[in-house]
């Protein structure tokens, strides 16, 4: 459950820096091969999660519109607006 | 002649009951009375009909929706003032309230001229400023680090200006895959602070993006006036995604710049602020994943080469042959031992050999010398042997029982006595027995 807890709130930055970390850690050559494969792996899979980041949303360009009391979205067309 | 405070002076001369002016002379009395009743004021207006004399005089008018007034700014007076005079621009002016005489019109003396509205605004400015500093909506602590990602911008802007089409020109440009959210506004005018105020509202209750960008293009300091609203700076302030504000020109600082996570100059340059461009990304993580396997590649070649190194030594190479080397090693030690003590066996037998030749050598020396003791020893006992007496005639007689005899009154007559001569025995009668006549030898 607190994997869970962390796998929602990994954000780009902290894989980022955890990545960063994890390479210093592989840089620095004090690894023993068994962590050495562990730690790559992790790094392996931070780099697929920012990556999946990266190209997780799609382009959409909407706006805001008044529906009654509340708002809704539409395609934004500044062109037409103007 | 001299200043009256009423409008209806003394008639100079009066025929037949009325009172006639020369041109002049009322018109210099509406000069002074128009001086006496209103003196230096200030008055604002626009300004038109902008005209800078040759003399360095400027000539314009002030007004105001229906009605003007001439002014003149003498050019000694020029100098105080720091605003640029055009056609348009809303004034202050202090001055005396005066008539031309000459025309008959009246006009104001300008001495000094501040633009209209900015006194005001820049009052209003400077108070909000104040006030919000005091509540620390400015401070550093306050701000809200920007996502280093963010894929949902909302953007709270005019929908009809240039900003939005350049913000959304750069930002598809840099990452083209964003969801971006227009919350179309009005930006200046009437009601344009509380409809920006409520669109970040809105965009902060939807949920679903990760920063805001708030702002709209250049304009006059009225036009960009909402952004200076205490409305505007409290949704920013109180706004949970992070707000870039975005007013202006580059020289334009609005209230929205100080309570914003961040300033962006322009709304292009906001755009570019918000996200890096993707390319760029991708160029990180494939440099984060590329020393990855570099880190892991060295590491596991490290390794290999520390394995090499131990399997090409000795012990693991042929760990039969370490042992023969033992071997050879013990049994080099063991001929050397041998060959030691062979040698040491050997010198002693040298020695050994040495003593007894020596000794050999000196034994027969004792045994000659001894040869020669016993010839020498043999002789003299040759001498004194018995047979020696005899042969010099001597002889030995013995009793029948053979006794030596050497006293002749030990033998009685009748007795049988044996001589032993040189040569030979004799075997006698002893006729008469001995007395001790003489000597015996």
């Amino acid at each position: 459950m607190a994997e869970k807890k962390n796998d929602q709130k990994m954000t780009f930055e902290k894989a980022l820096a955890r990545l960063e970390a994890i390479v210093a850690e592989m840089e620095s050559g004090q690894l023993s091969l068994e962590k050495m494969m562990e730690v790559f792996e992790e790094g392996s899979g931070l780099v697929k999660f920012c990556s999946g980041q990266l190209n997780e949303v799609e382009r959409k360009i909407e706006q805001l519109i008044k529906k009654g009391d509340g708002t809704e979205t539409a395609p934004f067309e500044a062109a037409a607006a103007k | 002649m001299n200043s009256g405070r009423t409008l209806n002076p003394e008639p100079s001369r009066p025929p037949d009951g009325r009172r006639i002016y020369r041109v002049s002379e009322l018109t210099r009395l509406i000069r002074v009375a128009l001086e006496n009743e209103f003196g230096s004021v200030w008055v604002e207006g626009e300004l038109s009909n902008v005209h800078v004399h040759s003399s360095g005089h400027v000539y314009f008018s002030l007004k105001d929706e229906s009605t003007q007034i001439q002014a003149a700014l003498f050019r000694g007076d020029r100098r105080h003032v720091q605003v640029e005079l055009r056609d348009g621009l809303k004034i202050r002016a202090f001055g005396d309230i005066t008539a031309y005489e000459i025309r008959s019109q009246y006009q104001i003396i300008v001495h000094r001229v501040e633009e209209a509205g900015k006194g005001s605004l820049q009052e209003a400015f400077e108070q909000l400023k104040k006030k919000l500093a005091a509540e620390g909506l400015f401070e550093a602590a306050r701000k809200k680090p920007l996502p280093m990602l963010p894929r949902r911008i909302g953007i709270v802007t005019s929908p009809t200006g240039a900003a939005i089409q350049d913000m959304l020109n750069i930002l598809g440009r840099r990452f083209p895959n964003l969801y971006i959210l227009v919350a179309p506004v009005k930006v200046q005018g009437e009601g344009a602070a509380a409809e920006i105020a409520a669109a970040i509202d809105t965009l902060n209750a939807r949920g679903g993006l990760d920063v805001l960008i708030v702002g709209r293009g250049g304009g006059s300091l009225e036009d960009l006036w909402s952004f200076n609203e205490e409305v505007v700076a409290r949704a920013i302030a109180r706004s949970a995604l992070p707000v870039i504000s975005a007013v202006g020109h580059e020289t334009d600082f609005t209230i929205s710049d100080f309570v914003a996570d961040l300033r962006a100059p322009t709304p292009s340059a906001a755009a570019e602020l918000v996200v890096r461009p993707k390319a760029e990304f991708e160029q990180w993580l494939a440099q984060w994943a590329g020393r990855l396997a570099r880190g892991l590649r060295q590491r596991a070649l490290e390794l290999k080469n520390r394995l090499l190194k131990v399997e090409r030594s000795d012990v693991f190479r042929e760990p039969r042959s370490l042992v023969k080397q033992y071997r050879q090693r013990i049994g080099a030690l063991h001929a050397g031992l041998a060959r030691e003590v062979r040698h040491r066996l050997q010198r002693r037998q040298q020695r050994l050999d040495d003593l007894g030749l020596r000794f050999r050598k000196q034994a027969l020396v004792w045994r000659d010398a001894k040869k020669q003791d016993l010839r020498r020893l043999a002789a003299s006992l040759k001498a004194l042997s018995p047979d020696a007496v005899l042969e010099r005639g001597f002889s030995i007689t013995r009793s029948a029982d053979g006794r030596v005899l050497r006293d002749a009154a030990r033998v009685a007559a009748g007795e049988r006595i044996s001589t032993k001569l040189h040569r030979g025995t004799l075997e006698s009668e002893v006729v008469k027995g001995g007395a001790h006549g003489g000597k015996e030898k």
